[in-house]
């Protein structure tokens, strides 16, 4: 453990900070999340210490609720992006042939329109619940984490390990979980970091744009759009909760890099 | 006797590594290497990899690659220190009095220009001669080295001729601007035998008619004593012997340089053929999916039972598709391969599991033969358990007989192959294989990728393993040495055919047939005078016809 | 056949096919997704024979097939049909729009891309040293920050607090250039810090990946000075790696000027589209996913060619 970077261990601390944030919400939070209870805007003080919000909700209650959903739409979200492409991405390496061809050109299709435009055009059909909201966000991301996950594993695929297993006469279930997979797993769970980020900015831009989670629920991107309109009269309340969507999204980053760095050190196995 | 061109005292030279899981550290790679070379003479710098012979080539251009720094001691070129020197000096000096020759011509051409250009971008740079007097120079090169159409091959890009041809054509480079020295960093190396003969006949014909002195990089002793007037024999960056060619080929004084130079002499009587063979090939044809040629052409070998078969070719023979059609990764478009006494089925997906056991497979590169995310138990035991049902103690007790019998021992079970040598990790593969207990192994080119002496230990002890558990081998090989050394039977592959093909007596006794008179000619032998003597020789052939 | 040519060709239709699978994708994802138009604009109280009427009138009771055509060839003479919420004319509402986004993302685009190949060779020039780890560290901040942070960030400090710029980029055709310029100067840098970082990073990596090559040590032994090494056999083999990051990037943009147009409350594309999915107005989002769809194909398009055109082993065959 004493190898790791001071870079890596402030990211370990901060995503730590932030998840137990989320778990133990209703402990941590003073007031409850839609109770107003003061003026407009008012600015920090004892009472409340981050001040209140558009409509006199406590903003620091707010923040911690919202960092809860924020956090749970994005767990959740990496998880099915995460399950589906590098299950379909290995499969398809290991398949090869049509089934690979297949699965392929099509996520090739949906990559070749931006992820938040696809995403806005089925919101604009599909009623937007949390659930719907996972279920988009998950799916459309799953491609990113397949076109990784195939791309390891034809490399592996090729070495003369993968071909030595197979003429041994082992099934295609050893090859998968028992030469491939140990060998993919790390720059997966690196990449994994990277796709929870990229999960936390795509649900606050939804919500800052009106399309993720619905008041009154709150979450960090509907909190800046809700006090957007106090920035041009010098009140910063919006920019609280992007400065927690950042600080996050970098404490995830230090981690994945810090991985990312120790497994292209162990590439190629020399010592 | 006039000043040495390039002197070289107490050289030290450092570098930065970075182990996995430590801080990263510097590390001393030369320790103090000291030699002379006068004008228009040739200095042969060899060892295996690792002995830091391209290092110190290229400290004479004062460079240090990737990481690498030079740490202590001078570097004299024409009567004054380098490393003193200021970088616009040194700029001066690379290109100008000394040039280089790497080993992959086709990574150090600039893709995106022609051969032209490059040749003469030093020469014009450097202010030695006008472009127009470079380029008739350049043709006068080509011309000189055997490229063909040498008034033309300047206006061409690299990727438009073939391998040898750059090489010729990155020594021309070299050349051009009229240096004092030359470093060929293993100029041959990556060619062909057929064509390295031609090559290093036109270097070595070069650096005597242009007077150039040169320091020529080899890992190969049979190659630098073709070409050199002294040598150097480097060992973990640090002189093991030091004299003029004669006394190093001849009169090795190191244990080390004896045994580079007799290395490739074990001594292996050819076996009689057996009855039964334990694999027959039958007039196997086979093509690449998608491709609209054949690789092989109704190739017909076999293989007797506890011998050894080598097929040996050049790049592009087809040998290694004859392994890929025996292991049935690519199933043939006619022909049939007998095993054991069966039809072979084509597609090895489609074969029985006793199939599969008896016909075993070791790869070049051991690197990537192994999971690296197994331990060397895990790996030699796999088909212990696979195959024999063997667990627990069983499995361990048979574990460690394979280990001793690769001469590793025990405590080598909890391993990873990252933390092995290149010739360790081979043993394990060699390990795996039997643990199988198979009728036959393929052997694809296990040796090239190690260094002469470790190559020799482990075919010492393939043919040791063979004695003992009476085990077949078909070899796959370009190296004839290595082929001279193991073989009960040999096939000769030319472009897709067996060109020659019977017992190792009869197929390396005269007379030939042409290609494998060629091949067979051209591979170096560890003597003085031996290239002008295959040159002389062809030329007579030729004059004769 | 020139093989050039015929590369091109093929990377031609490639495009054009994907467009028309996009577009088959566009029209079925708000097809078979449940939802009816026709009860979302008429509102849950809706009688059903006004229901029926407005079905009739949408052309919704056609089978999917016969409707996706007509969309398809509409959009093709440029008719992208009617706004339901509005029953404005799409084309004609989303051209002044698209010539807006354009005016916006072209500036961006002027100032960002010399900015980070500039950038990105000077983080090659003195790689591992202060400006290169300044570079990364900046870089792996703002890829860790939503555009809309930055967005606000700037617009809380400049426009707010400094009052330099407006904060609200108003754009309309009576300005001069100078005006419109002046307006949209707060968005512009919003845009070229968002895909400055990107731009940057992969201009350094696709640079270093060309340095490592062994010509590159060739040049350097040839006694060049590092001007002559970078501007002669580094520059030729990177243009293509650097184009490709380029185009890369500008189809990034695309998804950027989005979430910025609606902080600046800028008057483009990104703004009616997201303005017309709360609306779930579906021939808008078609259309605005269409164009979105076009521009990143096209951009991808672009640098696939240059990639092609400035490959020696295809320019000059065996």
């Amino acid at each position: 453990m004493k190898n790791i970077p001071v870079s890596a261990l402030i990211g370990l601390f901060f995503t730590a900070l932030y998840f137990l944030g989320a778990i133990f919400a209703p402990l941590l939070a003073p007031y409850g999340m839609a109770e107003v209870v003061g003026d407009v805007w008012e600015p920090s003080s004892a009472d409340y210490l981050l001040g209140t919000d558009n409509i006199g909700r406590d903003l620091l209650s707010r923040m911690i609720y919202g960092g809860r959903t924020t956090i749970f739409i994005a767990t959740v979200a990496t998880i099915i992006s995460f399950t589906t492409g590098s299950v379909l991405g290995i499969f398809a390496a290991v398949a090869g042939g049509w089934v690979d061809q297949m699965l392929s050109r099509f996520v090739d299709l949906i990559m070749s329109i931006p992820t938040l435009i696809f995403a806005l055009v089925v919101l604009s059909v599909t009623p937007v619940t949390v659930p719907m909201l996972i279920l988009v966000m998950g799916l459309l991301d799953s491609t990113r984490v397949f076109r990784l996950a195939r791309a390891v594993a034809v490399d592996i695929e090729v070495m003369d390990y993968v071909e030595a297993a197979r003429l041994r006469g082992e099934k295609t279930a050893w090859i998968i979980f028992r030469e491939i997979l140990p060998n993919a797993l790390s720059p997966l769970v690196a990449e994994m970091g990277l796709r929870f980020i990229f999960m936390v900015l795509f649900v606050s831009t939804l919500s800052f744009l009106g399309l993720g989670v619905q008041p009154p629920e709150a979450d960090w991107g509907g909190i800046v759009k809700e006090n957007k309109d106090g920035i041009v009269y010098g009140v910063p309340a919006a920019l609280i909760p992007a400065f927690a969507i950042a600080t996050l999204a970098i404490s995830v980053n230090l981690v994945a890099d810090w991985i990312l760095n120790r497994t292209t050190s162990l590439k190629g196995g020399r010592g | 006797m006039s000043e040495p061109l390039l002197k070289v005292r107490d050289l030290k030279i450092g570098a930065t590594v970075y182990p996995p899981g430590e801080k990263p550290h510097d590390i001393e790679i030369v320790h103090g290497v000291s030699f002379d070379l006068m004008p228009g003479k040739v200095l042969g710098l060899i060892g295996e990899s690792g002995a830091g012979k391209s290092t110190i080539g290229l400290s004479s251009m004062a460079y240090g690659r990737g990481g690498v720094k030079i740490t202590g001691g001078e570097v004299w070129v024409n009567g004054r220190d380098i490393l003193k020197s200021k970088l616009g000096d040194i700029r001066k000096l690379r290109g100008g009095e000394v040039t280089y020759v790497s080993q992959s011509a086709a990574a150090s051409f600039n893709p995106a220009k022609t051969i032209m250009e490059q040749v003469v971008e030093a020469s014009v740079e450097q202010g030695k001669f006008s472009r127009k007097n470079a380029e008739a120079r350049a043709r006068a090169l080509f011309d000189k080295l055997g490229l063909p159409d040498p008034d033309n091959i300047g206006s061409r890009y690299p990727h438009q001729v073939s391998g040898g041809q750059l090489q010729r054509c990155m020594t021309a480079l070299a050349l051009c601007p009229e240096p004092d020295l030359v470093v060929f960093d293993e100029p041959t190396t990556a060619l062909d035998v057929t064509t390295q003969i031609d090559v290093l006949m036109a270097i070595k014909e070069a650096i005597r008619d242009t007077g150039v002195a040169a320091l020529y990089i080899t890992h190969d002793l049979a190659v630098v004593a073709q070409v050199s007037d002294d040598i150097m024999v480097l060992r973990h960056g640090e002189t093991v012997e030091y004299g003029d060619v004669n006394q190093i080929i001849n009169e090795p004084q190191e244990e080390y340089t004896q045994a580079l130079v007799s290395v490739r002499s074990i001594d292996h009587e050819e076996k009689a053929p057996t009855e039964e063979p334990v694999l027959s090939v039958r007039n196997i044809t086979a093509r690449y999916k998608g491709t609209k040629f054949d690789v092989l052409h109704n190739v017909n070998v076999d293989l007797y039972p506890g011998q050894t078969l080598a097929v040996v070719g050049e790049s592009g023979s087809g040998k290694s598709t004859l392994a890929r059609v025996i292991t049935g990764l690519l199933p043939p478009r006619e022909g049939e391969i007998y095993f054991a006494g069966r039809t072979l089925t084509p597609d090895f997906n489609h074969r029985s599991r006793e199939d599969l056991r008896e016909l075993q497979m070791i790869y070049q590169m051991a690197d990537v033969a192994m999971n690296p995310r197994q331990t060397v138990g895990t790996i030699i035991g796999r088909p212990l358990e696979f195959y024999f049902g063997l667990k627990g103690a069983e499995k361990k007790k048979r574990i460690v007989e394979l280990l001793d019998e690769i001469e590793l021992g025990e405590k080598f079970i909890d391993r990873y192959p990252a933390e092995l040598s290149g010739g360790q990790k081979q043993r394990v593969c060699i390990a795996r294989a039997l643990a199988a207990k198979p009728k036959m192994i393929i052997c694809d080119e296990v040796t090239s990728a190690l260094d002469p002496l470790v190559a020799d230990g482990i075919l010492k002890l393939l043919l040791n393993l063979q004695k003992i558990e009476d085990v077949a081998y078909l070899f796959i090989t370009h190296d004839l040495a290595t082929v001279k050394a193991i073989s009960d039977n040999i096939a000769v592959m030319y472009k897709g055919k067996v060109q020659r093909y019977g017992g190792k007596t009869q197929v390396l006794t005269p007379p030939f047939d042409d290609y494998t008179d060629l091949l067979l000619s051209s591979v170096p032998e560890m003597k003085l005078g031996w290239l002008e003597e295959v040159i002389a020789n062809r030329k007579m052939e030729s004059a004769g016809n | 056949m020139n093989p050039v040519v015929k590369l091109l060709a093929q990377r031609i239709a490639l495009s054009l096919l994907l467009l028309l699978m996009i577009s088959v994708l566009i029209f079925a994802g708000t097809m078979i997704l449940p939802g009816d138009v026709a009860q979302s604009i008429l509102g849950q109280s809706a009688t059903p024979e006004a229901l029926a009427n407005l079905r009739a009138e949408l052309g919704l009771n056609d089978p999917p097939v016969t409707r996706y055509f007509q969309w398809l060839f509409g959009a093709i003479q440029g008719d992208l049909g009617t706004a339901l919420t509005s029953g404005q004319d799409i084309t004609s509402a989303i051209s002044s729009r698209l010539s807006n986004t354009l005016f916006l993302a072209f500036w961006a685009a002027v100032i960002a891309v010399p900015l980070a190949i500039f950038l990105g060779l000077l983080a090659v020039r003195y790689k591992d040293r202060w400006p290169d780890k300044l570079i990364s560290a900046v870089t792996l901040a703002s890829i860790s920050i939503p555009e809309f942070l930055i967005g606000y960030v700037l617009m809380y400090l400049i426009a707010v607090k400094l009052r330099w710029f407006p904060s609200v980029a108003m754009i309309n055709d009576g300005m001069n250039l100078w005006q419109k310029l002046n307006s949209i100067a707060l968005p512009v840098a919003v845009l070229t810090l968002v895909v400055l970082a990107h731009m940057m990073r992969m201009t350094r990596a696709a640079i270093l990946n060309v340095m490592q090559s062994a010509y590159i040590e060739t040049a350097e032994l040839k006694g060049l000075s590092t001007f002559k090494v970078i501007w002669r056999h580094a520059f030729p083999n990177s243009v293509a790696p650097i184009v490709n990051v380029v185009m890369l990037n500008l189809a990034y943009l695309v998804v950027g000027v989005v979430v910025i147009e609606v902080v600046f409350v800028y008057p483009g594309m990104g703004q009616y589209l997201v303005d017309h999915v709360s609306k779930r107005d579906v021939p808008v989002v078609q259309a605005c996913g269409l164009i979105f769809a076009a521009v990143y194909i096209g951009l991808n398009m672009i640098a696939d060619i240059v990639s092609i055109l400035s490959n020696p082993r295809l320019r000059h065959p065996k």
